[in-house]
Parts: C-alpha cells; structure tokens; sequence
C-alpha cells in the first residue's frame, strides 16, 4: 500500500484506533466523562484527516476499499452524526446504572463499519462493513439491559439482521458464480457479457442483495423490526441506527448501482420503484395508528426512505445530490428529534408517550421550540433544512419525469403532516393536569441540540456551501 | 431596500414581543401595535409618492430588490412591488393593526407567543404578496402556514385543533401541488432556453404545448383555488373561521384568502394565458356555483361565526369569476372586490369576536333584540352587513357590478346565476341584523357599547368602505398598469384563438 493510500485511509484507521485505544483506557482508569472525552477527540481528529484525505483522492486503497470525495462526504456525515449522538448519549447514561465507559467503544465501532460501507467497492468489504456495524448495533440495542424492551430490542435486531445478513450472502455468492468477481467496477461490464444460464442467476442474486440493504433501510416490507427496536433501543442508538447506519448503507447502495448500471435492468429499478411506493404509503399510514414518540419517529424514518428513494430511482443528474442532501438533512433532524426524546428521559422510563410532551412548550420553551423545529423539517417546511431536501427530490423527480413517484410523493407526505402536527399539537396544548416529571436539564444535550436546531435553519436559509461540497464529490 | 423592510420590520418585532412579553404582556401589545403602525405608514407614504406619476410610467416594477442566494439553481432573494401588489400590502398592514387591537383584551394566555405568530403570519403574507422569484415566492407561501396553524390551535375555540389541522392539510397538499408545478415549470424553461430560473419576469412566456400548460397550470391552480377558496376545495374555511381566534379571522378572510386570487392574477394568468383560457369556463362555472352556495349556505347557519365564514365563499366566488372572466370591467371589480371584501369582512368578525366576548356564545338564538341595549354596536353591525350584501354606496357593490357588467359581456347565463347569489345575500344579511340585532330582548342582555378601542377600529373600516363605494378610482388607477398587462395577454389570446379557428 503506498503512502498515499495510508492518507487515504486515515480516517478510517483513526476510527479504528480510536475504540482500540479507549478499550485500553478503561482498563486503566474508567471514568465516563474521559471516555467521552476520548471518543470526541478521536472523532475529532478522524473528521481532521479528511482534508489531508481529500488532498489525496481518488484512492483505490487495496481493491476493497476506494476513497474518492463521495466517501469522504459521507465519512464527514458518519463522523458528525456519531459525535452528536456519544454527546447526547452522555446524559443519558449518566441516569442508568449501567457500565458507561463502553457504549462509546461500541459507538465508534459501529461509525466504522457504516465508513467501510460507505468507501466499499467490493463484496468482501460489504459484507465487513455490515457486519461490523450490525456486531455493534446488537450490544448497542440491548444497552440498558435491566429494561426487558431493551433485550427484546436487541434479540429482534439480532435475528433479522442476521437473516438478512444470509440473504446478502448468498445473493453474493450468486452474483460471484455468474460473473467470477467480486469488484464493483469489473462487475458491470462482466454482468453484461454474461449470457446462457448463469444470467438466470444475476437477477436472483440481485435480488437478495437488494433484500439485504432495504433491511438495513428499513424499507418496506423489509420494516418490521423498526418500531420495536426503535421503541427498545436507547433513544441516542435509535438516532444511529436512523442515520449513521442508513447513511452508510445508502451511500454504498448509491455506488453499487451506479458501477453496476443497473439502470439498464428493468426488472431491478420496477423492484426499487415498489418498494419506494410502499415505504413512502406504508411508513407514513402505520404512523397515523401510533401514539408512541418513537414508534411514530420509526416509521416516520420508514416514509423518509421512500422519499429519498424517489430521487435515488429518478437517477437524472440531480439524483446523487438530492439524495446526498436530503440524507444530510434527515441526520440533522432525526438526531435532534431523538436528541429531544434523550434529553426528556428519564432513568425509569422513556419520554415516549405523546404525554409526556403535553403542554411542554409552556414549561420546557426551548426544548419545545427545538423539537417543533425538527417535526416541522421532518414535514418539509421552509427555513428548515427537510423543506430544502424535499425541494430537490421533488426537483430530481420532476427532472427526469417521475411524476407517478412525485404524486405519491406529495399524497403521503401530506399525511406524514398528519401525525407530525399531532406531536406538535400536543407539545403546544396547555395543561390543566400535573405536569409530567421534567428531567434534571441536561447541558451537554442541550448544548447538542442547539447546534443541532442553528445547523437546521443554516441549511434550510443558506443551503449553497454544503451543495458546493455535495457538487464537488460527485461520482463519476 | 423599503420591500425588505416591510418584512424585517414584522419578523423583528415578532421576536421582540415575545421576548418582552415575559415581563409585560401591555409592552408586546404596544410592540405589535407599533410595528403593524409603522409599515402601514411606510407602504401610505410609498403609495403617495408614487401616486400617481410613477405608476402610469409602464415599467414592470415600482421597486425591487435582488439579492442572490443559491446562484447556480437559479434561485434570488427577488422582491418587487407594482400597483397589485401595493394595494395587497397596504390592505396587510391595515388588517395587521386591525388584528392586533382586536385581540387586545381578547387573547390572555401566552401573549408573547400570540403576537410572535401573529406578526409572522403577516410577514409570511407581505412576502407572498412581493416575491417575484417562484423559490422565494413558495418559500413564502409554506412559511405563513405555520403561523396560522398556531394561532388557531392554540387560541381557537371549541373544535380548534380539528379546524387547524384540517386547514393545515388542505393548503399543504394543494402547496405541495404547486411545487410539482413549479419544478416542472423550471424544467420546461431550461429544455427550451438552457437557463435555470425562478425569475417570474423569464418565465413569463415559456412556450410549452397546451396540455402540458393545462396540467402544469392546475398544479398552481389548485393551491389558489384552495386558498381562494372555491367550492368544492372549501371545506376547510367554515371551520377555519369559526375556530380561529377573532384575529386569525380577520387574517384569513381579510388576507390569506386573497393570497389565493393575488396568485390567480399574478401568476396562473400571465404564465399559462393559453391553457387559463381554456379552462375559463369551467372556473367561471365553479365560480357562480360558489356564489349561490357560499350565500345559501350562509343562510342557512346559525352560528354567527360560521355564518360570516360563507359569506366568504361567495364574495370569493365574484373574485374567481371576475378574474376568470378576463376583461377590463371583470378584473377591476375583482380587484375591488378583493379590498372591500377584506375590510367588511374583517370588519364583520371583529364586531361577531367583540360580542363573543361579551355574550359567550356565537349562537343566534342565543341573541336578539341587542339593538336595545347596544346601539352603536349594533348600527356598525348594520352597516358592514350592508355593505357585505352589496349596498350600493359602499365598496362590495362597487366590486361586484363590475364583475357583473364584466360578466355580461361574456356570458349572461352566468351573469344571471352571480345575481342569483346577490339576492341570496340580502336574505342572509337580513337575518344577520333581525336574529341578533333586531326584536325584543328575550334573553335580557345588559352590555357594553362600543368601547374605544373598537370605535378606533370600526371608524376607519366604515370610512374606507365609503371611500371605495363613492371614489373608488385612486385604487383603480394604482392597479391599471397590472391590469393593462393583463389584458394584453387576453388579447394576445383572443387573437390566437380567433386565428385557430379560421
């Protein structure tokens, strides 16, 4: 490996370092608040290399991995979105009575595999970044593990993924006997030379993978694991699993279709166009029959999917930036709407029930302020950054004439507006009742979600810098 | 630099309420009230000055500010302000210092955040009304939104939050409508020109075929027609009005009803001249339909509230008709419409929102025989019912004759079923004033008469009502150069269609 490709990859080995290193701090000196601390500044110095990273790109750092500018955006949104989540997870921690020190090193674990995925140009790396990710995510899941919703979290997660992981595997292996490789960029032309039976097996092949990755998305009708896990899990893992986890995975699924061309196979994009169909429906009509915060968060991120998926299958040129964008704005607001949920928790239960957020603009104003400003960006709102990334996938859409996908689109989200304005309504209600326990306010969240709330309204006034750098990592 | 102003000035203070009104809720009274003063001054002044030398020069804006904002998408921060839009900013402010005098005693809870929403909604509209960039302009559009949504879910009546919810889905689905249509606008101009816009001033005159302009044109067609609102996309207004507070009322019927005709003039004519025309029987049908049923309708409630809510619907209907009819008479009685109706409307729920307050009910047969022991009350009352079913003399008559005359030129069928809908009227405007004002005092109210908060409201409402019914000229002077464009393009039109047929 050249030098180089060692800067190339230096964000992903000081992701790496950084867990091996705070495993051998604990064993020294366990103190939560160092550990975070730690955690931090590797992420910190990880989003540092970048720059030097980007010097150095395109890369093709041993053929499973290559670091080109479009890995190195979504490198950025990993490392970004991890960071927000150990700093909201701090707090919560610190009411449990569980070993804190570690839910950091699972974190940065996790970050890896969602980086490895989104640098990935072969099976193999595939397959390690996933399950890197998954390995960690089951622990995560099951983190406060007193909680009985919490183990059902993680042993739900822990199955289906590990099914789906087999899926992925032996469409793989599918793929690798029709075409006798496992490189993206050879792929494409080798699937086009393929003829006799072995093309029988392409579309089988594809087809599982396309089952693995819409698992990790959460798309439907690969979705149910995601109300129960997102209910179980600690709301700062739920923000993970809602971004950084999708994130990664569809930064791979945006590469591996475009070195693939599966364009040019019909029956591939009329299975995506399905599935966005029925994520976008599915997603935004299960949420109206919930009355639980995260539930509806969950299946909320199930519609958003779709959307996305709406600029994905569009493909003209605007696809890759408006999903790339759109993704950016969803971590925003996903994490600060899961940030709300962590800050509000408490060491017995949850903030999850619609009650707990009654009438809490008159007693919290901020907090209430910040979460109306994510459900209204989750909605599409101006001056919020959803409002931005729904504007360019309905553009992307309108580019290359989707208008079946735009219409269904449009249809949903609006009763999407339905139940999100349900949240709203009752963060505004006034009380006559007791006030609901209101946590110790916690100031490093806090902290957290203010950033959060200014970087929302940055983009969703001023999105032009980040569409430069978006612009400028396009692939190809 | 004044345009940008208009707007700094509500958001500024909107802030600075809410702020304040931890400490004094009176102070963020006098803040709002300030501020609404301030820029219906500044818009007077401008008027004045500009009245009327710079507005028969045919430029295509009085004013304008353009600031870039997303370069590369073709997107700017563009404002700009002519004779249509002037008017709709002047008749904003004017309801704005309306809106906040009246919920002065009426709203308790929450001040600051009351006049937060309530100044943003009027920035939302001011800015709906001067954007000239299709981004900015539905940026504006979304924005108002959620102001509204708050000031009627929180501070409504009974059935609030049905009512905001229920407005919030109908305008966001028709919004998002828009947008379709307004991306494939934008695509349809770069495929022909190689150029991405927003700019309204390009985009005029984008050639495409007709049945992509007729769908592309119904997506904007439908937002306005939500908003307008026209039957049968109205059923979202009765329950909107009646569960608002008496501020949000006068907002909604006074402006944000407009915003829906300002956009049928500013947009869907000059962009689509083509397929506006060939849809213009079906909403000029759609149109005298909303008349007779809005005033039918109207007749038939017993909630007072409620019953002002379809009077709505049928003055509306006049303006879609007039603006669909398409010539002179049509679009200048349209235009009047659209102000007298904003102000005897306005008027009607701040006096319906003052008896509440007194009474505690909306009910009619709750009321009766008021005349006896709120007089003056009840004779302003009179007046604006009068002036709602068309009294010659005051502004509404004005409005409608024209769409009348306007009409008859075009259609007397139609101009027969509009004057259906102006009897209609009297019936229940009629029942408006015997129901409640008229009769003995069964119910034996004692109640205050004007106070003088309301007589500062009241006086100037019925003033400009007159001046509009007796010298409405100033108003249509300030319009014409719009309207001259306008009906170039009916004429360019015309002429094309004449051509087709030979």
């Amino acid at each position: 490996m050249s030098g180089a490709g060692l800067v190339a990859i230096l964000p992903l080995l000081l992701l790496a370092g950084t867990p091996v290193a705070l495993m051998l701090i604990i064993t020294v000196h366990r103190s939560h608040r160092s550990a975070l601390a730690w955690t931090l500044l590797g992420l910190a110095a990880s989003f540092a290399s970048l720059r030097s990273a980007s010097g150095v790109a395109p890369q093709q750092v041993t053929p499973l991995l290559v670091v080109d500018q479009y890995a190195l955006v979504y490198f950025g949104m990993i490392i970004a979105a991890t960071a927000a989540v150990a700093g909201l997870a701090y707090g919560y921690l610190e009411q449990h009575a569980v070993e804190k020190e570690e839910f950091y090193i699972l974190l940065l674990t996790a970050a890896l595999g969602a980086a490895v995925l989104a640098a990935s140009s072969h099976f193999v790396s595939f397959f390690l970044g996933l399950e890197i990710l998954s390995i960690s995510l089951y622990a995560l899941n099951a983190y406060i593990y007193p909680r009985k919703t919490a183990l059902e979290a993680g042993i739900k997660y822990l199955v289906l993924a590990a099914a789906s992981a087999a899926f992925l595997l032996f469409g793989m292996a599918l793929i690798y006997a029709a075409v006798g490789t496992m490189e993206f960029s050879r792929m494409a032309s080798l699937m086009m030379e393929t003829a006799g039976p072995n093309r029988t097996l392409l579309l089988p092949g594809l087809a599982m993978i396309i089952t693995g990755m819409a698992f990790k998305l959460a798309l439907v009708p690969f979705h149910m694991w995601t109300p129960d896990v997102y209910q179980g899990a600690p709301p700062p893992v739920a923000a993970f699993i809602a971004t950084v986890s999708k994130g990664g995975m569809f930064a791979l699924l945006l590469r591996y279709f475009y070195r693939l061309e599966l364009h040019n196979y019909a029956p591939v994009v009329v299975i995506f166009t399905i599935i966005a169909i029925a994520s976008m429906l599915g997603g935004n009509l299960l949420a109206l029959l919930q009355s639980n915060v995260k539930r509806i968060l969950a299946y909320s991120s199930i519609a958003h999917m779709g959307y996305v998926l709406v600029a994905f299958i569009a493909s003209g040129v605007l696809a890759v930036e408006a999903v790339t964008f759109y993704l950016v704005a969803y971590f925003v607001t996903i994490i600060g709407a899961f940030g709300v949920v962590t800050v509000l928790s408490h060491s017995e239960e949850d903030a999850e029930s619609l009650e707990a957020y009654r009438g809490l603009f008159w007693r919290r104003p901020a907090l209430a302020g910040v979460m109306t400003a994510m459900l209204l960006s989750l909605t599409g709102i101006p001056v919020t950054a959803g409002f931005i990334g729904k504007f360019y996938v309905v553009a992307a859409g309108a580019a290359s004439s989707a208008w079946a996908l735009i219409i269904i689109l449009v249809v949903s989200s609006v009763i999407g507006a339905f139940y999100y304005l349900r949240v709203i309504f009752a963060l505004y209600a006034d009380t006559t009742q007791e006030p609901a326990e209101v946590p110790p306010r916690v100031a490093f969240g806090s902290s957290v979600l203010v950033v959060l709330t200014l970087l929302l309204i940055w983009l969703g006034v001023y999105p032009a810098p980040l569409l430069h750098v978006i612009r400028a990592a396009l692939p190809g | 630099m004044i345009l940008v102003w208009f707007i700094a000035i509500l958001l500024a203070a909107g802030i600075l309420c809410w702020v304040v009104a931890r400490w004094s809720a009176a102070a963020c009274r006098w803040i709002a009230l300030a501020a609404t003063v301030a820029d219906f001054a500044l818009s007077l002044v401008f008027w004045i000055r500009c009245y009327p030398v710079n507005l028969l020069q045919q430029r295509d804006w009085l004013r304008q500010v353009n600031w870039t904002w997303f370069p590369e998408a073709g997107i700017h921060f563009h404002l700009a302000i002519d004779g249509l839009s002037l008017l709709l900013v002047v008749l904003t402010f004017f309801l704005g210092i309306v809106s906040v005098l009246a919920s002065w005693n009426e709203i308790r809870v929450g001040v600051g955040f009351f006049h937060l929403n309530l100044l943003w909604v009027l920035a939302g509209i001011t800015g709906v009304f001067l954007a000239v960039d299709l981004f900015l302009f539905y940026f504006a559009w979304e924005l108002m939104l959620i102001p509204m949504y708050f000031l009627i879910a929180i501070w409504g009546h009974e059935r609030r939050v049905y009512a905001a919810v229920k407005f919030f889905l109908f305008t966001q689905l028709s919004g998002l409508l828009m947008l379709v249509s307004i991306l494939a606008l934008y695509f349809i101009h770069h495929s022909a020109t190689g150029v991405y816009t927003f700019e309204y001033s390009e985009l005029i005159g984008t050639s495409m075929p007709l049945h992509v302009a007729i769908w592309v044109m119904l997506g904007f067609f439908i937002a306005f027609a939500v908003k307008l609102p026209m039957v049968p996309v109205h059923t979202w207004l009765p329950d909107a009005h009646t569960e608002a507070p008496t501020a949000g009322s006068v907002i909604l019927a006074g402006l944000l009803l407009k915003t829906g005709a300002y956009g049928l003039l500013r947009f869907v004519l000059p962009l689509f001249p083509a397929a506006a025309h060939w849809f213009s029987p079906i909403a000029t049908i759609l149109a005298a339909i909303g008349i007779i049923y809005g005033a039918v309708l109207a007749f038939g409630q017993t909630d007072l509230k409620r019953l002002v809510a379809y009077t709505s619907v049928s003055h509306l209907g006049f303006v879609l008709l007039g603006i669909f009819v398409w010539n002179k008479l049509a679009l200048e009685g349209a235009l009047i419409t659209i102000v007298a109706h904003g102000i005897s409307t306005g008027a009607l729920f701040v006096l319906v929102g003052a008896l509440q307050d007194r009474i505690h009910t909306r009910e009619m047969d709750r009321m009766g025989g008021l005349w006896q022991t709120i007089p003056r009350f009840s004779g302003a009352a009179m007046f604006f019912a009068m002036a709602s079913i068309g009294l010659p003399g005051l502004g509404d008559f004005v409005g409608e004759f024209l769409i009348l005359l306007g009409t008859y030129k075009v259609s007397v069928g139609l101009t027969v079923a509009a004057s259906i809908g102006v009897l209609a009227s009297t019936l229940y405007g009629l029942k408006f004033i015997q129901r409640a004002f008229h009769g003995s005092n069964v119910h034996h109210w004692e109640l205050h008469d004007l106070f003088a908060r309301e007589v500062v409201i009241i006086a100037p409402m019925i003033a400009i009502l007159l001046w509009l019914g007796l010298f409405p000229q100033p108003v249509l002077n300030t319009f014409a150069p719009t309207m001259n464009k306008l009906q170039q393009t009916a004429a360019q039109q015309y002429q094309a269609v004449d051509r087709g047929q030979q």
